[in-house]
């Protein structure tokens, strides 16, 4: 038979789909390793579940986590979570997390092993396509899906068309894989990648941490992707041996698989990227930026709330202070993280420097709580989205940067680079 | 066929657009109903009527995965989104709960607030007042097969009875 050279997307498709190979475009049944719900997308999946009356395909699959409006901001939120909790309960669900253990999603699956290379994974969250990153397929859903593959451990899909990002050339001091992403999404614009494949490699990317190649991912679907992916190597390796709960599979595309366009960008000389108000894709350079005074800054969410961000934020605060006009608001991404911060010192850190260090929440990100805006108020948050309304009052502006653009805009009180405060 | 107003919108309609954050913490569809759209038209709630349409450019429904977006539209009253295109996961959301929605590449021409005449099944937009016709792309038939079953939902629960 004749070899199909594949993009790793396709590869791990047909694998599930129990296929030779799949091609672009074409309508696929594939078998989930792992769903995903939260505290505001899996109450109507459990709604719509109930309605099928059939048992859950594998309790071990699937994966539910109160992080968007926990620990409770309110009585209605209250109420969405406890139909979480009780179905976990119901349904003896292992991998319910609740407050006190959880996280962020899109930081505690692959903390926790629950993700791994070569998966299938679907959430109920646009951002689940954060774990591309271990080189897995991993794409957001809506509730009735997510009830739906809960019921028959499978979904549907159309295969994506893929496109290949291939970055060269040296990264420059504070410029991190935000900025890569950002760039990217500057350049391609929201819609430049609808329905397609992510593929991000090249040199830059071989020598990017997890975590960066983690908020990379995470933001493949501000360009309207389906998935972001990177082929998994030593470091992904490393980073799931110990963790993973199953077994994990490595894929990675051929040489002569088809692309629907390849992107190249060398990337030296790139500066810390910030997306003006009110999208991804409005993105300058931070020497660009003029002169913006804020009220409030946001280090954290799933796209930059684990590690690498805590300390890279740490490192610009260190023996600093938050500007007096300033409320700056720093969200660990998991309890585990949490606790790693407080070993390595970050936390006294931030709050010597006039910081609020929070409990693992999306909280602001989404105008949730946790730093709501008031009405013409701006803020600069490491987050992923700047829409009109995103963080509170229609009136108000998000600002997207890197941590450490973040934090030295915090000391700042207007948006600066790392070198503008030192 | 159904016929109303077009409620016109610009391109990248993302979701926080279409049910702000701030009120996801109900499922309940009239609830949502009444802030459907209200960051970019805080008028467009109390004067959409059953019948009516929304129409936009590129991109409807980009960010987040919230089925509460295509929700609040469908109890809203709408009866059919015509965009130019539609983010991924707000397209599939639409289908899953039932929503009717078009691809029309020349959406952005049908006339503001202009009474439109629809017919999903052929896909064909007709404005009243000129007679002006746009073609909608056809509705894949894996889709029409959940639009048939009544949705994702009963499709499944017939596929599990099998």
């Amino acid at each position: 038979m004749q070899r199909v050279p594949q993009t790793i997307t396709e590869k791990i498709l047909a694998a599930h789909a129990g296929r030779e190979y799949v091609e672009p475009g074409e309508l696929i049944s594939a078998r989930v390793d792992v769903l995903l719900g939260n505290d505001i997308t899996a109450p109507l999946a459990i709604r719509e579940f109930e309605r099928i009356g059939v048992p859950v395909f594998d309790p071990a699959a699937v994966v539910l986590i109160p992080d968007h409006f926990t620990p409770n901001k309110d009585i209605k939120s209250a109420e969405q979570a406890k139909i979480m909790r009780d179905f976990a309960r119901r349904h003896d669900l292992p991998n319910y997390y609740e407050v006190g253990r959880m996280g962020i999603e899109h930081c505690l699956l692959p903390e926790q092993g629950l993700v791994g290379p070569g998966d299938v994974i679907i959430g109920a969250d646009s951002h689940t396509c954060t774990y591309g990153a271990l080189g897995a397929f991993a794409t957001g859903v809506g509730s009735t899906d997510l009830a739906a593959a809960m019921a028959l451990g499978e979904t549907w899909f159309k295969v994506p068309e893929s496109l290949k990002f291939v970055y060269t050339g040296k990264l420059g001091p504070w410029v991190g894989g935000k900025d890569l992403i950002l760039h990217t999404i500057g350049e391609i614009g929201v819609e430049g990648a609808l329905y397609c494949a992510m593929e991000f490699c090249g040199p830059v990317i071989e020598n990017l941490s997890l975590d960066g190649r983690l908020t990379m991912c995470n933001m493949a679907v501000e360009a309207g992707a389906k998935n972001g992916i990177i082929a998994p190597d030593e470091k992904t390796e490393s980073y799931v041996r110990g963790r993973a709960r199953r077994p994990y599979q490595l894929f990675a595309s051929d040489p002569d698989a088809g692309y629907k366009k390849v992107y190249e960008y060398d990337v030296t000389g790139l500066e810390p990227c910030v997306a003006f108000p009110h999208s991804p894709d409005n993105v300058r350079p931070v020497s660009k930026a003029g002169n913006i005074k804020i009220d409030q800054v946001v280090i954290g969410s799933c796209t930059n709330g684990r590690m690498d961000d805590l300390r890279l934020a740490a490192q610009v605060l260190s023996g600093e202070k938050v500007h007096a006009d300033v409320r700056l608001i720093v969200i660990p991404g998991t309890q585990e993280i949490y606790l790693q911060a407080l070993k390595e010192g970050l936390v006294e850190t931030f709050l010597a420097a006039g910081a609020v260090f929070s409990t693992p929440t999306c909280g602001p990100c989404l105008g949730g709580h946790m730093g709501v805006l008031a009405k013409g108020e701006r803020a600069v948050a490491t987050t992923n989205r700047n829409f009109v309304g995103r963080m509170g009052h229609p009136d108000s502006e998000v600002y997207l940067a890197n941590p450490a653009v973040a934090a030295a805009s915090a000391i700042a009180g207007r948006i600066t680079s790392p070198e503008g405060v030192r | 066929m159904s016929e109303g107003t077009a409620f016109k919108f610009g391109e990248n309609v993302d979701t926080d657009l279409i049910i702000p954050a701030r009120y996801l913490n109900t499922s309940d569809p009239e609830e949502l109903a009444r802030h459907c759209m209200e960051d970019a038209d805080p008028t467009f709630a109390s004067r959409v009527k059953p019948g009516d349409f929304i129409v936009a450019g590129a991109n409807f429904g980009c960010g987040s995965s919230r089925e509460h977006a295509p929700v609040a539209i469908k109890a809203s009253g709408v009866a059919c989104v015509i965009a130019k295109s539609f983010a991924r996961i707000f397209y599939r959301n639409a289908f899953n709960i039932g929503l009717p929605i078009l691809e029309c590449p020349e959406a952005e021409e049908i006339p503001l607030e202009g009474r439109i005449r629809v017919d999903l099944q052929e896909g064909v937009i007709r404005v009243v007042d000129t007679g002006k016709v746009y073609r909608a792309r056809p509705i894949p038939p894996f889709m029409q097969e959940i639009i048939g079953a009544g949705g994702l939902i009963p499709y499944v629960a017939a596929r599990v009875k099998k």
